[in-house]
């Protein structure tokens, strides 16, 4: 996966991204927002699907740790957002080091399972502690940071809170997107990829495969964990289906449908696959059929995922204006 | 500078390794032959830590290794190829070759460094060795069987072992590309100043660069020694041309 | 102190459910066992037989043993859609790696579940007991229907007739050669592409068997299909994947643990089931009776 882009494509889409605020509706911000969100939540997928070849099942965990954690410190604790935002975070990789140990522990189906079977429950935990998650009702009306500030920015002035979120929601996750950028392209991202096409070989040329999946796990746990929580205040509401193996098999969807053999496949997924969502459940309640319909599709038709496609497009269109 | 006493290993009731000891001393060439199923690989399994033995020990230089994890093994200085050629295939020869060395300076866990340039010109002189330099950038996966095999050889170096372990490092090979093989192999043996402990099945590589043999039948030794000693024993004679005594 | 005819209820209870579970979860293990195949549309199979044993019992409304032909038709109905799901879509899939045939059977458990609401709605149905096993008989003070009790005996008898297929037959042979090394079975001229679809169909015939047999016990609804393959996956993760007596001996612990566990802990079941599953993967991941894993 070496990186041959002519263009900034992070780039252009962070501007593309500040400027929905400005030519759009608030529908469109509502969307972008959970766009923007899911894709920094399928990204962290991709750290473990894509790079290391660690099927998770139970992604959804780490993101509901980030939501509760985030909800719970700023609803009940008044605890500003600064430091609510990277609790959340903090808190999610806890759980993912303490889960990954024994996963990595495993190899192929028995992981995948075993990473189902902790995020069940982390859900029933969520489902049951009426006390301190609020049980099945959740924990709704959770508060916005205070962005007061804001409204003294020049362009941003006008906006409204939601809108002022969702800015904030852009330069997180860009930032986000970043960092995990930087780590894939980094001496460790390169041992994952090692780990990915061969751990047997990996282990005899070093590598402490367990290890470092390990790592990649906790990592991987605690970006989604941040999206949890950007997610928690979003939703003005916290609930246990974000933890529900339903939310897990959606961000696989996402990750694979984009592409998982490209960095910026899972936010391409994310987009197309929420812009889909929402078209399709406005004519008919039978949303996963077609979801199901367009899973077959893409693992029959185009297993890259749509930009897996789109670059086996542009590598023919490159070939055939060179001859 | 390899010790190996007296290790076993039975998978379900069957003694696949039963009671094998041999040495390799620094900077020789040593070869461990055998028919089919009589446990090279499963020996050699026990040896880098893939497998634990049932019995037994393996002295590396002195320290005991049984039973480590591979990962461990490598790091003091024993690097393995495999029979079937075990590389990184979506990955290009360049990353092959780099990520071994990423592996062996320690720079694993390095986690905000960039890679692309990393060691770009140790790992290119080790591909200039093998002869794959100009193959750099090609996706090893597409590779011909013998290239493959070459990359192979060349991530095992980029782990700087001192004990070269080769489980069958020319099979699937034509007689040419068998012979250049060989001659790579040696020559980078002497070059590098290592010992090598290879399996073979090609009996005239074997005796082309072997000072010492071992012969394995169902998982024990029934000979060992010099390639003149080994050619000429009545044992190792039947088990391989089915003479009879 | 619950008295002794209660216990024996509540583990008659706990076998019942066990022999449901052992005819839904040994299709889903031999799936395993020699496609490698984790089949999470096994639950919808199973629903689906149900929803067409129901269906047949409609059409058939006046027909004596009904019941029967129903349940006969919709195991068989089963098995065929399992025959077409493998040969014209998952074969394709063999190569590619695992994940992908995951994702596959996934996504025929949101296609399957949509159809089936399309077609009987998301309203709950049942169907009755057939005549002939109505009512219930006194057994140590404890009431026990007597369908219940031809479950009980069905159990072991379709793990009887499935041991002596797997052991003392040609195909059976077959079947757990494939298990062990496909390729060289290929390789000595079996046809094993043949024998995959077979065994795909074998287990999609139990798991409609499995549902179809179930509605005089059970409402059919949707969700049914979800709520089996969790309990299916735990069994066959607490006997070991692939290993026949592994799921039998996985399905009667399962049984008797939500029988008394719900006594025990009444706020049991969602949690102490997927911890349970938890454990087992951690301490001994292949199970009871399955093979140890091998690096």
């Amino acid at each position: 996966m070496t990186d041959r882009r002519r263009l900034p494509w992070g780039v252009l889409a962070v501007v593309a991204a500040l400027a929905v605020p400005a030519v759009g509706s608030r529908f469109y911000t509502f969307l972008a927002t959970d766009v923007a969100i899911l894709a920094l939540f399928a990204t962290s997928l991709n750290l473990l699907l894509g790079y290391t070849g660690l099927v998770s099942f139970g992604h959804a965990a780490y993101f509901g740790v980030g939501a509760y954690t985030t909800g719970l410190l700023m609803k009940q604790l008044a605890v500003p957002f600064l430091l609510a935002l990277p609790a959340a975070g903090v808190l999610a990789a806890v759980f993912a080091l303490v889960f990954g140990f024994f996963c990595v522990r495993l190899t192929k189906i028995y992981f995948a399972m075993l990473t189902l079977a902790f995020a069940q429950i982390v859900w029933a935990i969520c489902f049951k502690w009426n006390d301190v998650t609020g049980g099945e009702q959740g924990m709704p009306d959770i508060p916005y940071p205070d962005l007061a500030w804001m409204e003294r920015l020049p362009w941003a002035g006008s906006l409204r809170t939601s809108d002022h979120y969702y800015l904030v929601v852009v330069v997180i996750v860009a930032l986000a997107l970043w960092i995990l950028r930087r780590i894939v392209e980094s001496p460790f991202g390169r041992i994952l990829t090692t780990i990915r096409e061969n751990p047997e070989r990996a282990e005899f040329i070093g590598v402490n495969v367990r290890r470092h999946e390990l790592v990649a796990f906790v990592l991987a746990g605690a970006f989604a964990g941040l999206a949890g929580g950007l997610f928690g205040i979003f939703n003005r509401g916290v609930f246990p289906d974000f933890v529900y193996w339903a939310k897990s098999s959606e961000v696989l969807i996402m990750t694979i449908l984009g592409g998982m053999g490209h960095f910026y496949g899972p936010a391409v997924g994310a987009l197309v696959l929420l812009v889909l969502n929402q078209q399709i459940t406005s004519y008919t309640e039978y949303w996963p059929f077609v979801l199901g319909t367009i899973l077959i599709v893409l693992l029959f038709v185009f297993p890259g995922g749509i930009v897996g496609a789109l670059a086996v497009g542009a590598r023919r269109l490159r070939r055939s204006a060179r001859a | 500078m390899l010790d190996v006493r007296e290790v076993r290993k039975a998978f379900d009731g069957f003694a696949a390794v039963g009671g094998v000891s041999l040495r390799v001393d620094r900077g020789q060439i040593a070869a461990i032959i055998g028919p089919n199923g009589a446990g090279k690989t499963t020996l050699f399994n026990l040896i880098t830590g893939h497998v634990r033995p049932d019995a037994g020990r393996v002295v590396l230089n002195g320290r005991d290794v049984t039973g480590l994890s591979p990962h461990d093994v490598c790091r003091l200085g024993m690097g393995r190829s495999f029979q079937r050629t075990n590389i990184f295939p979506r990955l290009t020869v360049f990353d092959n070759v780099q990520a071994a060395l990423i592996a062996h300076r320690r720079r694993g866990f390095d986690l905000l460094g960039r890679v692309g340039a990393l060691y770009r010109d140790d790992t290119l002189a080790i591909l200039q060795s093998i002869g794959l330099a100009e193959k750099a950038g090609d996706v090893s996966g597409v590779l011909s069987h013998g290239n493959q095999k070459q990359l192979e050889l060349g991530i095992v170096l980029a782990s700087e072992p001192d004990l070269l372990l080769l489980d069958e490092p020319t099979a699937g090979m034509s007689a040419t590309e068998t012979r250049e093989t060989i001659q790579l192999i040696a020559r980078l043996t002497r070059e590098r100043g290592l010992t090598l402990l290879f399996t073979e099945h090609d009996m005239e590589v074997v005796f082309s660069i072997a000072q010492r043999i071992t012969v394995l039948h169902q998982g024990r030794v029934i000979a060992e020694g010099a390639p003149a000693e080994v050619r000429s024993d009545p044992e190792v004679r039947r088990v391989y041309l089915g003479e009879r005594r | 102190m619950p008295d002794l005819s209660f216990l024996f209820g509540q583990a008659l209870s706990g076998l019942t459910a066990a022999m449901f579970l052992f005819l839904i979860a040994s299709g889903l293990s031999l799936i395993f066992g020699v496609l490698r195949v984790l089949n999470f549309a096994h639950g919808s199979f199973y629903m689906l037989g149900a929803y067409i044993a129901y269906q047949f019992v409609r059409w058939f409304a006046t027909t004596p043993g009904r019941f029967w032909i129903a349940t006969v038709a919709a195991a068989l109905g089963v098995a065929l859609l399992g025959a077409v799901v493998e040969r014209v879509l998952l074969r394709h899939l063999y190569g590619r790696e695992e994940l992908y045939q995951l994702l596959f059977t996934y996504a025929l458990v949101l296609i399957l579940s949509d159809a089936a609401k399309v077609i009987w709605g998301t309203g709950q149905l049942s169907v009755s007991r057939p005549p002939a096993l109505e009512g219930a008989v006194r057994i140590f003070g404890t009431k026990v229907p007597y369908y219940n009790l031809f479950i009980l005996l069905l159990g072991p008898a379709i793990a009887l007739v499935f041991w002596l297929v797997l052991h003392r037959t040609r195909a059976g042979r077959f079947i757990r050669a494939a298990a062990l090394d496909r390729e060289m079975l290929g390789a000595l001229g079996v046809n094993v592409s043949l024998l995959y679809t077979g065994v795909f169909m074998l287990g999609s015939f139990l798991a409609g068997l499995g549902g179809a047999l179930v509605t005089p016990v059970k409402t059919i609804v949707p969700g049914m299909d979800v709520e089996i393959i969790v309990e299916a996956f735990i069994v066959v993760v607490i006997g070991g994947l692939g290993s026949f007596w592994g799921t039998f001996l996985g399905a009667l612990i399962y049984g008797q643990v939500l029988s008394f566990g719900i006594l025990v802990f009444p706020r049991f079941s969602i949690f102490s089931v997927f911890a349970l599953m938890a454990v087992v993967l951690i301490l001994r991941p292949w199970g009871l009776l399955g093979r140890p894993l091998q690096t």
